[in-house]
């Protein structure tokens, strides 16, 4: 069953939340780092900002990606929100990347060509093991709708803890940080100047930054998929698995996409297979 | 209501600098100083920067670099000089490579001067310079795109000594 109102919620909460999500990133890591940090609201001041500013462009077609890019991240969310099916989202989020990889391609710019290669090389690195994730809900639930897989009361972190590892992995990647924060970074202008967003000013680079704060809520959203048998629980280890993740950002340098793509490949071939093995015997043969 | 003021990032260029200037632009960004609280970040980026810090002076191998920076940025944009030789020239000025201060090749918004200068000062320079950049919104003022096609290049030495 399509849920349409949570559908819509989404679309009009998340960028409040995903902005406040990240003004509380900056501020928690500034204080890991000994600094004061900007004002909780400074993603917000940040993008409109960038609302102020005039538009340039390299190439037309950029801005049409990016305006894309956000459709579809939006569509993701709000196909996951108002609990679609698990696999369709997958792939509206793999298309949504798609679109920023090809706005980076569209300016003849080497800095964003490096950028666009690298988030490939991301997109190939996390995107076998979120695969592994919906087959590892699928096989744990009976199904791939998203409702019926929160609605379980069987606590699935439990049944999944190797996939729901290797998840916590790749959301690393997903998330952009580091040390898989190898296609755009604010830390790496001597490597790649920004990777994908170089050739972005203004308005569209506006619309990227709200693009990741869909993304940052949809993510999460994934997360509490796992702890979906208790919504107290479910939260607070979605909080916590954020925090977690802001811990391993400031204590990270960042890697080689060798590294990322060879161990996040690992990880999905080691712990995932090994838990839907076990989760397979354990049922009795029955898949 | 503006956000501009509120978050300007910065791009930071070295034009011929000693590093001292430099090393103090560094500092603003340390746990003492922290810019970040005001929303100042350092972007590498000139298509993402609102403000355009330039430290040392202009001669023959960055005049083009800083044109291009310049021309890059998206409007409204201002350009921050600091420290004495991005000012003037400073000691240098009379230098057979130097050109001047920057404010020869671009139009220069906000001097700070001082060798070098202090981090108290190169924040209250930023910090001037937002309520430069605030008016130029508002004015919707465009900057001009910059050329240099008056200026003359030296000859390299594939004409000169052996002949």
């Amino acid at each position: 069953m399509i849920n349409i109102v949570w559908g819509i919620v989404f679309v009009l909460i998340a960028p409040v939340v995903g902005g406040l999500i990240a003004g509380i990133d900056r501020k928690i890591t500034a204080h890991m780092q000994g600094r004061v940090g900007p004002s909780i609201l400074q993603p917000f001041y940040d993008v409109g900002k960038l609302f102020e500013k005039e538009q340039t462009v390299v190439n037309e077609t950029q801005t049409f990606y990016a305006i894309c890019y956000i459709i579809f991240m939006i569509f993701t969310g709000a196909l996951f929100f108002a609990s679609g099916d698990l696999l369709l989202v997958i792939f509206a989020l793999t298309l949504a990347q798609i679109f920023l990889v090809l706005g980076a391609f569209a300016a003849n710019s080497p800095y964003s060509y490096v950028g666009a290669e690298r988030e490939l090389l991301q997109i190939m690195a996390y995107e076998p093991m979120v695969i592994l994730t919906a087959v590892g809900l699928f096989v744990a639930t009976k199904s791939f709708n998203v409702n019926e897989i929160a609605a379980t009361t069987t606590p699935l972190i439990l049944l999944l803890p190797g996939i729901f590892l290797g998840f916590l992995y790749v959301l690393t990647i997903k998330l952009r940080k580091s040390p898989f924060d190898i296609s755009t970074s604010h830390h790496a202008h001597q490597e790649i100047v920004k990777g994908v967003t170089t050739e972005y000013s203004g308005p569209s680079l506006g619309l990227i930054e709200i693009t990741h704060w869909y993304e940052t809520v949809f993510l999460l959203g994934f997360v509490y998929l796992f702890f979906g048998f208790n919504p107290l629980i479910g939260v607070a280890a979605v909080i916590v698995i954020y925090l977690l993740e802001i811990l391993i950002d400031n204590t990270n340098a960042r890697v080689k996409w060798q590294f990322m793509v060879k161990s996040s490949w690992l990880i999905a071939a080691v712990v995932s297979v090994v838990n839907l093995a076990a989760l397979y015997f354990l049922s009795g043969g029955v898949p | 209501m503006t956000y501009l003021a509120k978050s300007p990032w910065i791009i930071h260029y070295d034009a011929s600098s000693c590093n001292g200037c430099d090393i103090e632009i560094l500092a603003c960004l340390t746990p003492m100083y922290d810019v970040e609280r005001f929303g100042i970040i350092n972007t590498g980026n000139p298509k993402h920067a609102d403000i355009f810090v330039v430290t040392g002076s202009i001669n023959e191998a960055n005049r083009e670099v800083i044109q291009n920076i310049y021309n890059q940025m998206p409007d409204p944009k201002v350009v921050v000089a600091v420290g004495i030789c991005a000012c003037s020239g400073g000691v240098f000025r009379e230098c057979y490579n130097i050109a001047g201060g920057i404010d020869k090749l671009i139009p220069v918004d906000v001097y700070v001067p001082g060798c070098a200068a202090r981090p108290e000062s190169i924040i209250d320079g930023i910090v001037t310079a937002l309520g430069v950049l605030e008016e130029k919104r508002k004015n919707r003022v465009s900057s001009p795109m910059v050329t240099d096609h008056d200026h003359k290049a030296h000859h390299k030495h594939a004409e000169g000594g052996a002949q």
